[in-house]
């Protein structure tokens, strides 16, 4: 209601613009911009956000979660309309991602299906990596501007259309473009999504989210548009796919899945319109949208119901509907004609305007106009198809017939087929009010609107007299003979054994397995090799550093201590040499001891008594632990080979002289003021305390020792959790 | 080889040793001693007592208050002198001193830094006797 109340003033020409800054050092800030272009998305998403609730209470009805179901939808409703609203690019990120993952979460709603999983998941990751690509090419363009906002963009447009980054960030953001909203070579996860419930394939796969990058493209093209690359690039994608999604319509069996791949066909329509980039193209790109909104979102709606109603999506087992349901069939059948092109719908002004479009293209017309007329034709043909098998014909004995018949199944699809029909006769009304303004904003001239059904007996009009004629043909022979339908079929597995979702898998799994064995590689498991690794790359990159920078000598380092510290230091060396070189445990664990006391004496002699004490209170209570350890451990030793003791040996030499060295070094590499003196002046009169060490700790480095605490809580921790839940 | 000597002493040596731990803490502040030191010596203790006298799961069932406890509580009175810095609109971890006058020992000062200690000494315990009794768990004595 509130978008539909701006339409006046937009229509006008005014655009409303609010921005809240959030991290203006990196250029990010919330932008909201209401113009034209997006007012006309936003009406999109909210209108048929409004039917498809109405339907889905009449569809999800016997489902479990449906709390879960509605907040994921209405969340992904917010995220569409925060993504069309952006302006800025880094919000409009954000806001895509979101709108993947909660097409994510929609698909796999019916999480207990293998099949509903991994299409979700499918989906997740191409459009993520396409997302992520696209960032890439946000960046790198708003390196070249110094802002990520659009508005700064388009006044930069030359700027950044001049720069050597134009042409990678234009195709990083096309691959964006090109996986959100299915083209060829990333389309095959469209039909997968097709798992979701039916409300959710109506709303997130036909209406709303895969026009994402649509919106992308004519939210950019007063900016990136207009260049040879552009043009071909996006005309050839749209192109190829338009014609593929219409080809593999024809020959699927569900329902849903012929939805599917015309939505794709659409969708490579819409990029190919946005590609040609002339006023008509244009024009003819946004009236296309609501044109396909309108009758894509209603034969979704009308499957669902068909579904609900039968128990089946398979087209050979339906037929004969009419009978039964004799309100939904008027309805399927303006959609359908509307996804046909024949007047007096919506569809066929839009199929008119294509074609101008197409006719009056300056570079591509012939290939273009080719394909264009061959898509089209096929879609005649699905339309037709799908008209007749569901609903005349002999109707199938064995289908359950429920009598509940809910108005909400059918006001959704009764209101968009009407909007077909009606905008059809009165196509003004839809001029005037959204497309022009969005016509001017995406390419920087005013040009006035007008749309009428009959433009005369030129080009156009008879190519889509051929297109009609060709596409009843096509049908007429699929319809009449079922075997021509079964061989093509068939025909389609053989020819195309390269299917695009089979080397999506084939990739996955084999990324999987390279990065499994890679792990294994790497983490092994060996606490022995870890410190094996640390140990020697830390030697070699200090060897390098003292190498390099401080040199080798040593003089004025060694003064000389009284003969007890002297003795001390000489029993030290003694005792780790003997522990080394001892075969049984207790000594060796002893002796260790040892060194460790004779280092808690060494601290005393320099007047560190704090650490003397902490130093020797540790000291027992690892020598403890240590000798509890021993009990666990064999009897008899299995001792390790010379080469490996070799190899130890040389590593812990290398280490240690490094260190001492190190230390040594240290000891000449002096500082201006050391931050000692502050302290220990500062110790009484601040902090009230005379032992330095203590003050430290607890007062000015007490971040610190909170964290050291917090270590050794997680430590004790770790070890308790890994001890008691060994299986023994 | 259990002495009875040295059992019977450890009853009282036990105690001793608390106390050290509890004057290295209180006085760690002007003199050699401190959180960390106190902790580790209520842990020694332990250990000692666990050693000479039932063996360490007795005395882990005999502990009043386990050491998971102990280092919650730790943690908590680390987090709460924290807080009065913030309440008093200092920076986070301020020292608050406040004085207490004390009738024969003249003005006695404490502030959030002693309570830190506390926290210290109150984690150490249990850290340390987690440790212990753990190792001490997997180990089957012959």
């Amino acid at each position: 209601m509130y978008f539909f109340s701006k339409i006046d003033a937009v229509a006008g020409g005014a655009e409303f613009y609010q921005k809240i800054v959030w991290i203006p050092q990196a250029g990010i800030d919330f932008e909201f911009v209401l113009n034209g272009l997006t007012l006309a998305f936003a009406l999109l998403i909210t209108g048929t956000g409004v039917l498809v609730f109405l339907f889905s209470h009449a569809y999800m009805k016997s489902y479990k979660n449906l709390g879960i179901f509605y907040f994921y939808l209405f969340t992904f409703g917010a995220a569409m309309l925060g993504l069309v609203l952006s302006g800025n690019l880094i919000q409009l990120f954000v806001f895509w991602e979101l709108t993947s993952f909660l097409s994510f979460l929609l698909i796999s709603f019916f999480h207990e299906k293998e099949a509903s999983r991994s299409a979700a998941f499918q989906s997740l990751f191409i459009t993520g990596i396409g997302g992520l690509v696209m960032l890439a090419g946000i960046v790198l363009l708003g390196s070249v501007v110094g802002s990520y906002s659009v508005s700064q963009w388009v006044e930069h447009a030359s700027l950044i259309k001049a720069h050597r980054f134009y042409l990678p960030g234009l195709l990083l953001i096309f691959v964006g473009v090109f996986t959100k909203s299915a083209q060829f070579p990333f389309h095959f996860w469209l039909p997968g999504a097709m798992q979701a419930p039916t409300p959710v394939s109506a709303y997130l796969h036909s209406a709303t989210m895969v026009k994402a990058g649509v919106f992308l493209l004519a939210l950019l093209n007063p900016i990136l548009g207009g260049s040879p690359e552009w043009t071909y690039i996006l005309t050839l994608t749209g192109a190829i796919t338009m014609f593929l999604g219409a080809y593999f319509a024809i020959t699927q069996i569900d329902i849903k899945a012929v939805l599917a791949y015309t939505t794709i066909s659409s969708l490579g329509v819409l990029v190919m319109l946005l590609g040609i980039d002339t006023v008509l193209s244009i024009k003819a790109a946004v009236l296309f949208l609501y044109v396909h909104a309108f009758y894509k979102a209603t034969m979704f709606m009308v499957a669902g119901y068909i579904d609900k109603k039968t128990g089946t999506r398979d087209l050979n087992e339906l037929g004969g509907l009419i009978k039964s349901m004799p309100v939904t069939f008027f309805i399927v059948l303006l959609a359908l004609l509307s996804m046909a092109g024949l007047p007096p719908m919506l569809g066929f002004l839009g199929k008119e305007l294509i074609y101008e479009a197409k006719v009056q293209s300056p570079l591509i017309a012939p290939y273009v106009l080719v394909l264009g007329v061959a898509g089209n034709a096929l879609m005649v043909a699905v339309a037709l198809f799908l008209l007749f098998k569901i609903f005349l014909g002999k109707p199938n004995r064995s289908l359950p017939q429920s009598c509940k018949d809910d108005w909400a199944f059918v006001i959704g699809p009764a209101l968009l087929a009407f909007l077909s029909l009606f905008f059809g006769i009165f196509p003004g009304l839809l001029g005037k009010t959204i497309i022009e303004p969005a016509l001017n904003n995406i390419i920087p001239i005013s040009y006035p609107v007008k749309l009428k059904i009959w433009h005369g007996f030129n080009t156009v009009f008879f190519l889509s007299l051929f297109t009609v004629a060709v596409g009843t043909s096509l049908f007429l022979l699929i319809y009449k003979s079922e075997k021509v339908l079964r061989i093509w079929r068939v025909a389609n597995h053989k020819f195309f054994t390269i299917k695009l979702v089979d080397v999506f898998d084939h990739i996955l799994s084999g990324f999987l397995a390279f990065s499994a064995r890679k792990t294994k590689l790497i983490q092994h498991g060996y606490h022995r090799y870890y410190i094996l690794t640390i140990f020697v790359l830390t030697s070699l990159f200090l060897w390098y550093q003292v190498y390099i920078t401080i040199g080798w000598d040593l003089d004025n380092v060694f003064t000389l201590k009284p003969f007890y510290v002297s003795g001390l230091v000489v029993i030290m060396i003694l005792s780790t040499i003997f522990s080394v070189l001892s075969k049984s445990r207790i000594t060796t664990i002893i002796t260790m001891g040892v060194t460790g006391y004779g280092l808690a004496l060494l601290f005393m002699y320099y007047s560190a008594i704090d650490l003397a004490i902490t130093q020797i209170i540790v000291e027992t209570l690892i020598l403890v632990m240590f000798v509890l350890i021993l009990q666990r451990l064999p009897l008899f030793a299995k001792l390790s080979s010379k080469a490996s003791r070799l190899r130890d040996l040389l590593i812990a030499l290398s280490f240690g002289t490094v260190m001492t060295v190190l230390a040594l070094k240290s000891i000449n590499v002096d500082f201006n003021h050391p931050i000692s003196d502050y302290i220990i002046n500062n110790s009484y009169s601040k902090a009230f305390g005379k032992n330095v060490v203590n003050v430290i700790l607890v007062d000015f480095r007490a971040f610190d020792t909170l964290g050291e605490v917090v270590v050794l809580v997680v430590a004790a921790l770790g070890v308790f959790v890994l001890l008691k839940t060994r299986k023994t | 080889m259990k002495s009875v000597i040295l059992q019977i002493a450890t009853k009282y040596i036990k105690w001793l040793l608390v106390t050290f731990a509890l004057i290295a803490l209180l006085r760690g502040h002007n003199s050699p001693g401190g959180g960390f030191i106190g902790g580790l010596l209520v842990g020694l203790s332990v250990v000692f007592h666990s050693f000479t006298y039932y063996g360490a799961e007795c005395v882990k069932r005999s502990l009043k208050i386990q050491p998971e406890a102990y280092i919650a509580s730790g943690l908590l009175l680390i987090l709460l002198s924290t807080l009065p810095g913030l309440l008093l609109k200092q920076s986070f971890m301020a020292g608050i001193w406040i004085s207490v006058p004390m009738p024969l020992l003249g003005d006695f000062k404490i502030g959030t830094p002693f309570l830190f200690d506390i926290g210290v000494f109150m984690a150490v315990i249990g850290v340390t006797l987690l440790f212990f009794f753990t190792l001490n768990s997997i180990v089957r004595w012959k």
